[in-house]
């Protein structure tokens, strides 16, 4: 066993890949900006210094551990330089932190407040910069910026897209897109995961409470909510319940009293998105068509697809999203009551910024009318909790609404990474049956790997499976399929790691036992769910005999252009 | 000139070019480096090749004791000879003249005195103390010289391979490739202990060494030509005087330790270093010195020219690195060092112009020999440029180990004017500040850096007592602010501090506390900053805090600078006795804050006066004057 010594305790470590992670390990949190485990390491915050036995100081995020190193953490000299660190990051950072979005979640403050900086004895002379509002999903404050780099090594690294780099040098430099376009005019997905990882409130989401408020407070509408699966083990984050616990009962509750008159799952709309999904990719198999399928619930895989791979357009399944299946639905649901005069207004409760962008897609209106009104993601859900005086810690629990308040255990596992592919295979197999259910469970669809493998027999035929998190490794899997080198019959793409319970819009920090959490809260709901087939949801049986009855294409599918006016890549189409 | 297939034919060209030189009946060589060009030397150039091209049969008239050949003369544009401050410089040959200050109109009068006949035309020829020089080799500024590195500059035509070949050029490269391995070329240069000139003075063969034993078998060699330090010029000269010596030590560099492939990163603005080493690359690839198969061995290697954009960061290596990659130019962490994963990840030997061209002389004349010159620890020569309050500016190469003393007195020929020897800056705004109990030091690696200060490229600034030593390290502090890469906090934001400090003190709105936070500042950036260049931010800053303390306190205790340097310190006063009231200074005021009677002495009044000096060149009576 190799050991170093961190403040005369010996401390063990193996292949730990820097001095950080070994110090972290043995219980001392140095403080950092730029570095996080699964970004490349960039070292510029210069928080995490350390110092050796000789009196040298060194970085200790990109300082390989080796046998023997006698390290100590929190000398004056240490001391001394992290704070006079912070002091010139605060002397250059907009200081209205009492107005400021990110107030009492902000990294900068907190270490400013742990590590007793006082004063600034500095004044802020930078230049003042505009705020860019013009994405549907998030909000960049450069005046906030701390040059971490974290969103710019995020959105390239994780998300292979790169829209967000440095520009300008020295005290001039900024974080922003090529040529300083504008978010909205870039190749921006939306995911939001720029802004998770951003320590200050440079990057925010953009926030739609207000309309929201607005919305419940006028008498002439219906406000309808529906509520995504990875929220309800996330909500409770801010106001201390245990990380990962679900929290669906207690948030009913809040909205109930917040005004909202029907309250549903996202995840009954999930269901429906496997049903429809399965067909379609059976037909697909069958046709040998169009393969292989990719799924269509992550709107900011969408758009990437689009942007950069428009040749694949076509294999994304027509299949909406489940937020726009149930909000077109909802409509439907709205335009049906004739004896209720009221507008119906649905509200969404996401965990994902790409959410806010996907509502105003043109093919998600249905005869003119926008089918979800409004996204509000879980930060935003929290703030208005807080504005509405409720404590979502004391409230009691409360069910949701039928008939869209019942969901299977398919459902609710859309929340993480594989859990659709589950969900479908499920479906395929047809089996409710614990041990087949143990056995699918057990194929390699769950984890945190970017890219998983699996495949499933479908007949006699092996249906080739990839289960895909984080956009980089979509790239890197369209290429193989590009260039031949792999092949597959079923994709499914998350935007972000792990899929939506560590989504744009979920509260931070997400680390790793946050992630963990999560994750296995999203799974205990489908161990907990008397019902897991997407099948055996009586009321989805219900709904395509009435509600649906004869409107499957219309309300569930999306129409590609076509120069016949109609689709024709989807089965309804197709068929005819 | 035909493909070069075997090393026969290498010594044949040498032999052929050697010969054709010194068949020549005459050679002029006119100083074609950036300095001499500003000057008018390519007008000369044109002049004297128009005025030989008119006479091609001319006789010369040397005299009995100067031998000569029967070829044609020859006018060339040679690299930089050196000895900046004289430009524009020629040299003729075989008489051994350096003219000075060549003028256009004097080029008649040289081609008939001195190229037909031998005579000297006494007002060009250089003169110190009297005594004049008619001999390049005899003027002090290059006797107490070593001019190994720099030797071919401003002898050869530095856009003719020929001239190179002649010299020995390629000579060494040929010994490595056919009578050496490159595990033996890696161990002479181990041997030779030959250090970085780029500045950190790490040894070049070790470099090489760990790059030759990594398992990745693609591998690259690089060369940084981003010479950024203000006042430096020695790679400019090698690039632009003797390109091809630069480009045999890379070839070396790249047998020893398996590259095909390198690069040449150069600063956009050398556009004549780039313009040269375009056609020494080009003109080396005809035949075929570089490309594949060279001499009919299988040893290949392409070369290639980036240039920089301009950001002085981009001389860190891993900076320059992701400038050639096309990435932004900043410095990454390192573990991995460039030599394990340098350029596109790939293994890559990184040395400067001079390290380089110190390679091939340590080849032809072995390791025993390199070491004999200069001090243990530091083998070899150094070239240094020097400029400031020197009488001779310019570019010298001495021995390692050579002291400041003889450096700026002997041959940079001591103070210009009447002024005394303040201190001198070493190793540009990443070095320190020297003072007269330093003179005596030796110049090599490790004793500059026992002082804190440092070789770094070899800028060697000198100032005399009218220097400000406040606004020195504001002038480096304001090049190195301006020049942060902006990534790691303390340099880009500690470094504006400082040098909002700097700029408060030098405008008189200094406190005593300002020098502590200096301190404060400097020790957090020196200590926790992520590259060099962010490391030694703070050191010119340091190091005149530490020796001239007196003077720092002067401007924010007493709000005075004695050298006058500071405007906004300066007082000015009328002299009562000397005014006669024309009351023209205060015509000329721009902000009125002169007044007084007609015919009556008149008064400024400090608080409303900018310290312009409109009043200062106004006053018919020299009545008025700054106090300082």
């Amino acid at each position: 066993m190799k050991y170093i010594t961190v403040n005369n305790r010996k401390v063990p470590f193996d292949d730990e890949k820097n001095l950080l992670t070994v110090i972290r390990k043995a219980g001392i949190d140095l403080p950092t900006f730029c570095y996080h485990s699964e970004l490349s390491t960039y070292g510029a915050c210069r928080m995490c210094v350390v110092e050796d036995e000789r009196g040298r100081v060194m970085a200790s995020c990109s300082e390989e551990p080796r046998d023997g190193m006698v390290i100590y953490t929190n000398t004056p000299k240490l001391q001394h330089h992290r704070k006079m660190i912070l002091e010139l990051l605060l002397a250059s950072h907009c200081r209205d932190c009492t107005t400021c979005r990110k107030n009492g979640s902000c990294e900068l403050q907190t270490l400013a407040q742990q590590l007793g900086v006082n004063s600034v004895r500095f004044q802020n002379t930078k230049e003042q910069y505009p705020i860019d509002d013009s994405s549907n999903c998030i909000v960049i404050d450069p005046n906030k910026c701390i040059l971490c780099g974290d969103c710019v090594r995020t959105c390239e690294e994780i998300q292979g897209i790169g829209v967000l780099n440095f520009a300008h040098r020295g005290s001039e430099m900024r974080v922003m897109p090529a040529f300083n376009k504008k978010m909205a005019h870039t190749d921006c997905v939306g995911c939001g995961q720029c802004r998770v990882v951003c320590p200050t409130g440079a990057i925010t989401i953009k926030s739609n409470v207000h309309e929201v408020w607005n919305a419940l407070a006028d008498k002439n509408n219906r406000v309808v909510v529906q509520i995504a699966p990875a929220v309800r083990v996330a909500i409770g984050d801010e106001f201390g319940i245990p990380k990962g616990e679900n929290c669906l009962g207690k948030l009913v509750a809040a909205l109930r009293r917040m005004g909202f008159e029907e309250i549903y799952d996202t995840n009954f709309a999930a269901d429906l998105t496997v049903i429809e999904e399965s067909k379609e990719f059976m037909e697909r198999l069958e046709r040998g068509e169009n393969l292989p399928l990719f799924t269509s619930c992550c709107p900011g895989w969408v758009k990437f697809c689009e942007n950069k791979y428009p040749e694949f357009r076509k294999n994304i399944s027509t299949c909406r999203s489940p937020q726009q299946m149930f909000g077109a639905l909802l409509k439907e649901d709205g335009r049906m009551r004739k004896d209720d005069p009221r507008k119906t207004i649905v509200v969404s409760i996401m965990p994902c910024t790409a959410k806010k962008n996907e509502i105003v897609r043109p093919e998600h209106f249905t005869d003119g009318e926008q089918d979800v009104d409004y996204v509000l993601t879980t930060v935003e859900v929290n703030r208005m909790i807080r504005e509405a005086g409720i404590d979502l810690n004391q409230v009691p629990s409360e069910s949701l609404d039928m008939p869209f308040g019942l969901a299977s255990g398919a459902g609710a596992i859309f929340g993480v990474t594989g859990g659709v592919t589950e969900a479908v295979i499920r479906r395929i197999v047809n089996s409710s049956r614990p041990e087949d259910l143990d056995t699918i469970s057990f194929m390699g669809m769950r984890g945190d790997e970017s890219i998983k493998e699996t495949s499933v027999m479908v007949g006699e035929r092996e249906v080739k499976i990839a289960v895909v998190n984080g956009l980089a490794s979509a790239d890197e899997l369209l290429q193989k399929i590009k260039s031949g080198e792999a092949y597959y019959d079923f994709v499914e793409v998350m935007a972000c790691k792990r899929g939506c319970i560590t989504g744009g819009g979920q509260p931070t920090p997400i680390g790793p036992r946050t992630k963990k959490a999560r994750m296995e809260g999203i799974y205990n709901i489908d161990k907990a769910s008397q019902i897991k087939l997407s099948t055996e949801n009586p009321f989805i049986t219900m709904l395509y005999d009435g509600l649906l009855k004869g409107k499957e294409h219309k309300l569930l599918h999306n129409h590609v252009e076509h120069s016949c006016g109609e689709c024709g890549d989807c089965s309804e189409c197709s068929s005819k | 000139m035909e493909r070069i297939e075997n090393k026969e034919m290498l010594n044949q060209l040498r032999d052929e070019n050697k010969e054709r030189i010194d068949n020549s009946k005459c050679r002029v060589l006119i100083c074609a480096g950036t300095g001499c060009l500003a000057s008018g030397s390519g007008e000369i150039y044109e002049k004297i090749k128009t005025l030989i091209g008119e006479n091609p049969d001319v006789e010369v008239h040397f005299g009995p004791e100067i031998a000569h050949g029967d070829g044609p003369m020859e006018v060339k544009k040679s690299g930089c000879h050196g000895f900046c401050e004289m430009g524009p410089l020629m040299r003729i040959e075989p008489l051994g003249v350096l003219y000075t200050k060549v003028k256009l109109e004097d080029c008649e009068e040289i081609f008939e005195k001195t190229i037909k006949n031998g005579e000297i035309v006494d007002r060009l020829i250089y003169k110190q103390n009297g005594v004049e020089y008619p001999k390049q080799e005899e003027i002090p500024f290059y006797k107490k010289q070593t001019r190994l590195v720099l030797e071919n500059c401003g002898r050869i035509d530095a856009e003719h391979i020929g001239e190179s070949l002649a010299n020995d050029g390629y000579q060494a490269f040929a010994k490595a490739l056919f009578e050496m391995t490159p595990a033996e070329v890696v161990d002479v240069v181990m041997e030779s202990n030959l250090r970085g000139r780029g500045g950190g003075g790490f040894q070049a063969g070790y470099k090489w060494k760990q790059v030759a034993r990594q398992e990745e078998k693609i591998r690259y060699v690089v060369c940084n030509g981003d010479e950024g330090d203000p006042g430096a010029f020695m790679d400019r000269s090698i690039m632009e005087g003797d390109p091809h010596k630069m480009i045999e030590g890379m070839m070396i560099a790249a047998y020893a330790v398996g590259a095909q492939e390198g690069y040449i990163y150069v600063r956009a603005e050398y556009p004549l270093a780039i313009s040269r080493l375009k056609k020494a690359i080009r003109d080396a690839e005809e035949v075929g010195l570089l490309g594949d198969n060279i001499l009919g061995t299988d040893f290949s290697f392409h070369l290639h020219i980036n240039r920089g954009a301009g950001a002085f960061v981009c001389g860190e290596g891993s900076a320059l690195t992701a400038s050639i990659e096309g990435n932004r130019g900043m410095p990454r962490v390192k573990p991995p060092r460039t030599v394990e994963k340098g350029l596109f990840e790939k293994p890559t030997v990184l040395n400067n112009v001079e390290t380089y061209a110190n390679v091939p002389m340590i080849i032809l004349n072995g390791a025993q020999w390199y070491k004999g010159i200069g001090v243990e620890s530091s083998p070899g020569t150094k070239a240094f440029a020097i400029t400031g309050s020197v009488k001779n500016t310019g570019l010298i190469e001495v021995p390692m180990g050579t002291t400041l003393r003889e450096v700026i007195f002997d041959i940079g020929g001591g103070i210009k004017g009447d002024g005394e020897f303040k201190a001198v800056q070493i190793g540009g705004p990443s070095g320190g500040c020297l003072m007269t109990p330093q003179l005596d030091v030796s110049l090599d690696f490790d004793s500059l850096k026992k002082l804190g200060a440092m070789i770094g490229s070899g800028g060697l600034v000198v100032m005399d007592d009218k220097t400000c030593m406040v606004e020195v390290a504001r002038f480096f502090m304001n090049f190195t602010q301006n020049e942060s890469c902006g990534k790691c906090v303390p340099c880009r934001e500690g470094t504006k501090r400082m040098l909002e400090i700097l700029e408060r003190i030098v405008a008189g709105n200094g406190k005593v506390e300002d020098l502590d936070m200096l301190e404060e500042l400097a020790t957090t950036i020196t200590d926790t900053a992520l590259c060099g260049l962010g490391k030694s931010a703070a050191l010119p800053v340091m190091s005149t805090l530490k020796m001239f303390r007196e003077e720092y306190l002067e401007h924010v205790v007493d709000k005075k600078c004695k050298s006058g340097t500071c405007t906004a310190l300066r007082k000015f006063v009328i002299d009562p006795e000397k005014c006669k009231g024309c009351s023209k200074c205060a015509r000329n005021c721009p902000v009125s804050a002169i007044s007084g009677q007609i015919r009556e002495p008149f008064t400024i009044d400090a608080d409303i006066c900018i310290k312009c000096g409109a009043c200062e060149s106004a006053c018919p009576f020299g009545a008025i004057h700054a106090e300082s």
